[in-house]
């Protein structure tokens, strides 16, 4: 632009690279949802919290990073490296439901741990929400600057599960077996807990504490199990999603390395509609493109997480109840 | 109204309409002749409500409702319902259990809009506007539950109330302008003026959340009367009180009333709307089935049977 | 104006705080002119210690001691920024280096030889910062701050990476190269040195404390007025606030606004010292180490949160085998205050009426009883 040229020694501020995007469309297209199915699954213990105890929990991308953690160590024991081992398809498949388990485990400890320590004693109090919000935050801190001393600044070194390799090629583009899992991996969890949460007795305890936790207590729902039930789920998810993540980027298991992936899932979740699991699958499959189009457009990796945080506003600011409203509670915007 | 009973402390002999001394206003209330206390609680008054004359002219109607219906969702929880406040009465709303009568003042006071209907004050539409808006119109309420400020000691509390009809924004606080001092002033002039009228000044300085109940619910009544309402909304004010304090609270509401106040009073217990209202209406099922004097409606069969032919207390 | 013994506080609950409450206690007894008075030798210790450099609490030889000094200062007035947005108004602000941040690029950018902005005396870059940083707190606010509170925590948390990042990506800013010589106010030494010179501790830290009283007084004015009020109003219970008149949306826009502007003039204030501008210092975990100070401190008072500003930083310094774990030690702090005392060091009730004592006085004959409890210790107001 004109002034910024005349303003600041003629680098502009921002360029805008369409012929980049026109070019890698349907390549930025199939990685972005590869990328959404992760941010869906840690979004959604993002959304199953919120809805039952109306908490941003903070800590959540480090629930998730404890699970890279757990993929990568789990990976390492199992013989998986810089390069890919080359083993049979069934092995592989075994090793990495192994590695799945050991997420899973992972973050699921640390999501509950997480609620019995910081959490139940101000619930007991009954603190104000804002004090659980500075919890939370302190928590996230926490567990990452433990992670900091234990495994250093550095990311860990690559672990990577097997190359990826393409399947078919739609609009000239390869779609590839890491992308299809993915996808195919989110969509059938998010309806294993959509079905947990609609058709189980537990899940309707859930249901029941998010809409009104003190009838709910009064119907004989016990609330203490549901809440713990709610961070297990959500850290089970943000599990399975370590090791997508570890699949996708596998030098990517980082003290870190969760701060930013928990941002845009939470994006995710509020864009879906917050408190509502299928709007965090939605929502995360949008984040997904929208930061891999921005990416692209404007040509380096960390516009990405501007481009999230900025369809984050802009939401809140035209639907803030999402794009499919908020349900596993009431509404309360 | 009780006297409020402050530390008994040698006190210098009484000054002022309300100025004080050493040892404070509630120990010079203490030491006052009968005739002394009757011309202070004057003196009071006229802190508390210095339009008054302004606003006595009883008779037409302050605030109207009209057919004012209100969903959610399925749920239809006020059915058309009509009726009007007239200027310087006591209202009673009553109606069993989940009849609609907070609903009903929650469409007062802007918390929900109407489906369809409107709802007038002074004739003119709330349209859609902001509760604080509506507050500063003139409508102003107390909570069932208590809502104070817990963190603020009760002259504080009554103050943010007084706060609705100042001018001071961030600039004028900052430099200290004159009509930042001259509304300072004034406010904790006539939030202590309504301390003492409402009968809790010697805890002025405690903290809302350390009152005991009864102050907590006269504290509520204060506050919304700092705010300059024409229409004064009760939700239940009267509700855990033993019967002393109620006797006591009918008082105050009716030396509200007299002070030129307009009042629509929310209450389950039926001696004391019958005693205290001029008027009443009557909510079943979001809709109104009666509407009169106390004794009109005692007798209305359509009201006996929903609501006094229940039992003799009505709803707890 | 009775001197008075001030009101016998309620029992104290834990016997080893009496000594601090009667202090407390004590200090509120004072009249205003009284406690200004106190106030100006407290103010002329506070002016002399990086000359005097105390024997056990200097930093020296691992930090300059003077560093430390303006360090805290500086730390010190985000800390009372911050303030205004958490402790008074409640709202959550996770991402206060954004506008730390902002602050120091519009210092830079107004000064630094790097830059082809018009140049301006680094002075007139303090009110530029403000405003500016107040500018992006609206843009940022107006949104969000109608919304529930707890969605503006993690919006501000996206704010201040997002600020990081662009520190990066906008070639202007230099990235981690950054601005070099960035302005300093006038003046030189006998020898001709530059008074301000940058790295320079003493002199930064004087001109950083006069910008704190200032401030600090213009914090307490709002405080003891409608709009302090309005704000503990918000805080306390949002929607009976508004019932009761209070526009609750602007003055939450207020507080965050001024909060936004305090921290881009501590922004502006740390590129002066530091001379030089980059995109490193700005994290999230700074941030969060603001905060600490604000929880540590106290939340809701502007005394405590100095406190608070000045062991966050000074334990680092002192203590430098510390250093590597200070975010995990501020973490775990926030985590156990929170649990076990929310009200922070120093919590206190603050006075939020300009003519509150003669009232009280009036009224009962004697001061308020400000008890310890603050901000944060209340159970949920009102929602259900």
């Amino acid at each position: 632009m004109h002034y910024t040229t005349f303003l600041l020694d003629g680098s502009s501020w921002i360029n805008f690279n369409v012929g980049a995007l026109k070019a890698e469309f349907w390549a930025n297209t199939f990685d972005g949802l590869a990328y959404g199915g992760i941010y869906a699954l840690v979004a959604m213990g993002y959304t199953l919290v919120y809805g039952v105890l109306r908490l941003i929990n903070f800590a959540h991308s480090e629930v998730f990073i404890s699970g890279a953690y757990a993929v990568f160590f789990a990976l390492s024991f199992l013989g998986f490296g810089t390069s890919p081992p080359g083993l049979s398809v069934p092995a592989l498949v075994g090793d990495l439901l192994l590695a799945c388990v050991a997420a899973m485990l992972a973050s699921g400890v640390v999501a509950v741990l997480l609620e019995r320590v910081a959490y139940r004693p101000l619930r007991k109090k009954n603190a104000p929400p804002l004090v659980f919000l500075i919890t939370a935050i302190g928590a996230s801190f926490t567990i990452q600057y433990l992670f900091f001393l234990w495994r250093g600044s550095t990311a860990e070194h690559a672990v990577i599960m097997f190359r990826p390799q393409a399947i078919f090629t739609v609009f000239g583009t390869d779609v590839d077996d890491q992308q299809i899992t993915i996808v195919v991996a989110a969509v059938v969890l998010m309806i294993v807990a959509d079905l947990f949460i609609n058709r189980t007795r537990l899940g309707r305890g859930v249901r029941a504490v998010a809409q009104d936790p003190d009838t709910a207590a009064l119907m004989g729902v016990n609330k203490e199990r549901v809440i713990m039930l709610t961070f297990l789920v959500g850290g089970l998810m943000a599990g399975a999603a370590a090791l997508f993540y570890v699949m996708r980027v596998p030098d990517g298991v980082q003290y870190n390395g969760g701060f930013v992936l928990g941002i845009k899932a939470f994006a995710a979740a509020v864009l879906g509609g917050i408190g509502n699991l299928r709007g965090a699958l939605l929502g995360g499959l949008l984040i997904g493109l929208v930061a891999e189009y921005g990416q692209t457009l404007l040509g380096a990796n960390e516009w990405s997480d501007v481009v999230a945080f900025l369809v984050l506003v802009i939401v809140l600011m035209f639907r803030p109840t999402g794009i499919l409203g908020e349900s596993l509670g009431k509404a309360r915007a | 109204m009780t006297e409020p009973h402050g530390p008994a402390s040698p006190a210098d002999p009484p000054v002022g309409p309300i100025g004080g001394a050493e040892g404070g206003i509630v120990a010079e209330l203490a030491q006052m002749t009968e005739q002394e206390r009757a011309e202070r609680a004057a003196d009071v008054a006229e802190v508390v409500a210095p339009d008054r004359e302004i606003a006595v002219a009883v008779g037409d109607t302050l605030l109207e409702l009209r057919d004012v219906t209100l969903r959610f969702g399925g749920l239809v929880a006020l059915d058309s319902v009509s009726f009007g406040i007239r200027r310087g009465e006591i209202l009673g709303l009553i109606g069993p259990n989940g009849a609609g009568k907070t609903t009903c003042f929650n469409v007062m006071t802007g918390v929900y809009r109407p489906t369809s209907g409107r709802v007038l004050l002074e004739d003119r539409p709330l349209g859609r506007r902001k509760r604080h808006q509506i507050t500063r119109l003139g409508i102003a309420r107390t909570f069932q539950n208590i809502r104070l400020f817990g963190e603020m000691t009760a002259l504080e509390n009554v103050v943010v109330g007084a706060d609705a009809r100042h001018q001071t924004s961030v600039p004028g606080a900052i430099v200290r302008s004159p009509r930042h001092q001259r509304e300072e002033r004034e406010a904790v002039e006539r939030a202590s003026a309504l301390l003492e009228f409402v009968g809790i000044a010697d805890r002025a300085a405690d903290k809302a959340r350390n009152l005991p109940y009864g102050y907590q619910r006269r504290l509520e009544i204060a506050r919304a009367l700092a705010t300059e309402p024409k229409l004064l909304c009760l939700d239940e004010p009267a509700a855990g009180f033993n019967p002393a304090e109620k006797e006591d609270l009918m008082g105050l509401i009716r030396k509200i009333r007299d002070d030129g106040y307009t009042v629509l009073l929310i209450e389950h217990d039926m001696r004391l709307v019958m005693n205290v209202t001029d008027r009443i209406v009557v909510l079943e099922f979001g809709k109104k089935i009666a509407e009169g004097s106390p004794l009109e409606v005692r007798a209305d069969p359509a009201v006996i049977a929903a609501y006094l032919g229940v039992s003799d207390d009505g709803a707890a | 104006m009775t001197t008075g013994i001030p009101a016998t506080p309620t029992a104290p609950d834990r016997p080893n705080e009496s000594a601090l409450r009667r202090l407390r206690s004590s200090w509120n007894g004072l009249s205003r002119p009284q406690q200004w008075l106190w106030m100006i030798p407290v103010a002329a210790i506070i002016f002399v210690l990086p000359v005097l450099k105390i024997p056990l609490i200097n930093t020296e030889p691992g930090y300059p001691f003077a560093d430390t000094m303006f360090d805290c200062a500086r730390f010190g007035l985000a800390a009372v920024g911050l303030n205004v947005v958490v402790g008074q108004a409640g709202l959550l602000d996770l991402g206060y280096v954004g506008f730390f941040a902002i602050g120091s690029y519009v210092a830079a950018l107004f000064t630094s030889k790097d830059s082809l902005l018009h140049h301006i005396p680094y002075l007139w870059t303090l009110p530029a910062a403000m405003v500016i940083t107040a500018f992006f707190g609206l843009v940022l606010g107006t949104p969000t701050l109608r919304l529930r509170g707890d969605y503006l925590a993690i919006v501000t948390l996206g704010f201040g990476e997002m600020v990081r990042l662009l520190g990066s990506l906008l070639p202007p800013l230099k990235g981690q190269v950054g601005l070099q010589e960035v302005g300093h106010p006038p003046g030189t030494n006998a020898n001709g040195s530059a008074i301000f010179a940058a790295g320079n501790g003493t002199p930064w830290y004087w001109l950083t404390v006069v910008v704190i009283i200032l401030v600090l007084f213009i914090v307490g004015n709002l405080e003891r007025s409608r709009v302090g009020r309005a704000w503990v109003a918000i805080r306390e219970d949002e929607d009976v606030a508004q019932m009761m008149g209070v526009a609750t949306f602007k003055f939450k826009l207020w507080a965050f606004a001024m909060g936004a502007a305090i921290g881009g003039l501590s922004g502006a204030l740390f590129a002066g010292q530091v001379g030089f501008v980059n995109n490193q210092g700005f994290d999230v975990p700074t941030s969060i180490l603001f905060l600490a100070a604000v929880i540590l401190g106290g939340s809701g008072n502007k005394v405590g949160v100095l406190l608070g500003a000045f062991v966050v930083v000074y334990v680092q310094h002192r203590f430098q085998s510390l250093a590597a774990y200070r975010y995990l030690i501020f973490g775990v702090v926030l985590i156990v205050l929170m649990i076990f005392r929310p009200q922070g060091l120093l919590g206190a009730r603050q006075r939020l009426l300009a003519y509150g004592r003669q009232a009280y006085r009036r009224l009962i004959g004697r001061n308020e009883q400000l008890s310890s409890d603050s901000a944060l210790t209340g159970s949920k107001g009102g929602q259900p």
